[in-house]
């Protein structure tokens, strides 16, 4: 019998509603837009600040990735190989010694490749660098686990563990792995070197922890207006690179080794 | 009584001067290791009590450091890059001073204990910070004297 009385009370309530106070409902309309925007907050404010360095273990939820399109590649510019060079400190290695070319030997993390179709006399240009296999040889090979693949994609070498035995470089089907030969000094805080361990791109790793956006060779590209390489998650579909790979028909160097490749090249 | 009372002052006197002799003894000798000068100079304790961090370091930056290179944890509460930064001292000219060197916080340390001291062969020994180019790094930590940039140099002069 009560709650037939509540019923009715609660459905008299209804017509009513339209005569509510327009201040108070305005003030609860700011008030809620206000905790919208206090819990909206905190993750723009993790958007922006993009330098903070990385708290949590890398995932497999993004893999790295590289494409380069060799139409727009210029002969004659090494703008990504010097950038690399800056920003990895390998224009600081001193060759020491003697005059041997074996003594002079410095480490390389990307070359300029120039191809050329001998029956059809045409030329492409590319850069190469570790491909960052999704099935690297250089892992499977590798007798002390130096050499391995982050969660994210990234194939890369742990010198702490690196004996220098150079397996790696015999595995590498792209010749993208370099021995440091000499002592090395004033190395960078972010890209320690020293003698007797392998080494190889390593998609600017310190780049990626810091949550910066590119790489220095795709810096270097762009400033030069050429914008050849770019670089992204390959597995969001929304990333520039994976939309320009649905555009764009690419190849992997190599397929037939089905090392399913993290760096894509168009027009080769 | 009153020479009861006197032997007591005297016995707590003692104890008090004795506990702060202690602790000067203490202060000096943290003093010996920690450059002056240098950052960690005005701390009291480095990321952990004093006597841990001479025992443990080396285990402490050995775990951190599979962290690091692996899981790309970058914001770890040990990290040498951290010792380097608050360790480095600076001569005259404001040019920081490797710290593997015999005389500064790292070399001194493990010259004294005979412990051969590696890091320092990969692993820069002045602060370089990252994200810099290699020449504007060296600038910043004020070491261009000591690393020959050239071939960048010839390279942008052709």
């Amino acid at each position: 019998m009560n709650e037939n009385e509540t019923r009715t009370e609660s459905t008299h309530d209804t017509p009513q509603a339209p005569d509510v106070d327009g201040a108070r409902r305005g003030f609860i309309g700011t008030a809620a837009g206000l905790s919208a925007a206090a819990l909206v907050a905190p993750g723009v404010f993790l958007h922006s600040v993009a330098a903070a360095p990385r708290t949590e273990p890398v995932t497999s939820d993004v893999r790295w990735g590289l494409l380069i399109d060799t139409a727009k590649c210029a002969e004659g510019c090494s703008a990504c190989v010097e950038a690399c060079d800056r920003e990895n400190g390998l224009d600081l290695q001193e060759p020491q010694g003697s005059e041997s070319k074996w003594e002079h030997q410095k480490a390389v993390w990307i070359r300029k490749v120039k191809l050329q179709d001998n029956q059809t006399g045409r030329i492409t240009q590319l850069p190469l660098m570790c491909q960052h296999c999704e099935d690297p040889p250089c892992v499977d090979v590798c007798p002390t686990g130096a050499s391995f693949k982050r969660a994210d994609g990234i194939v890369m070498v742990d010198r702490h563990l690196c004996i220098g035995c150079r397996y790696c470089m015999m595995a590498c089907p792209y010749k993208a792995r370099s021995f440091v030969h000499q002592e090395t000094h004033g190395q960078l805080t972010a890209v320690p070197r020293g003698k007797g361990c392998v080494e190889s791109c390593n998609l600017c790793v310190h780049r990626r922890d810091y949550g910066e956006a590119s790489t220095a060779c795709v810096d270097a590209c762009v400033q030069e207006g050429h914008e050849a390489i770019v670089f992204g998650d390959l597995k969001d579909p929304n990333s520039v690179i994976s939309q320009r790979l649905r555009e764009l028909p690419s190849r992997q160097i190599r397929e037939d080794l089905v090392l399913n490749t993290g760096v894509r090249y168009a027009g080769v | 009584m009153a020479k009861a009372a006197v032997r007591i002052g005297l016995v707590v006197l003692g104890l008090v001067w004795g506990a702060f002799a202690a602790q000067t003894v203490l202060a000096d000798e943290v003093k010996r290791y920690v450059v002056e000068g240098s950052p960690a100079a005005e701390l009291d304790a480095c990321v952990e009590p004093t006597d841990q961090m001479r025992r443990m370091h080396m285990e402490f930056i050995k775990h951190q450091r599979i962290e690091t290179v692996h899981e790309g944890i970058r914001d770890t509460k040990y990290s040498l890059t951290g010792c380097v930064d608050c360790h480095i001292s600076y001569d005259a000219n404001q040019n920081p001073r490797p710290i593997d060197q015999p005389d500064q916080f790292c070399g001194a340390c493990h010259n004294y204990a005979a412990v051969d001291l590696n890091c320092f062969d990969c692993h820069a020994s002045v602060p370089n910070r990252p994200g810099a180019d290699a020449e504007t790094a060296h600038r910043a930590a004020g070491v261009l004297g000591q690393v020959a940039s050239t071939p960048h140099k010839e390279a942008s002069e052709q």
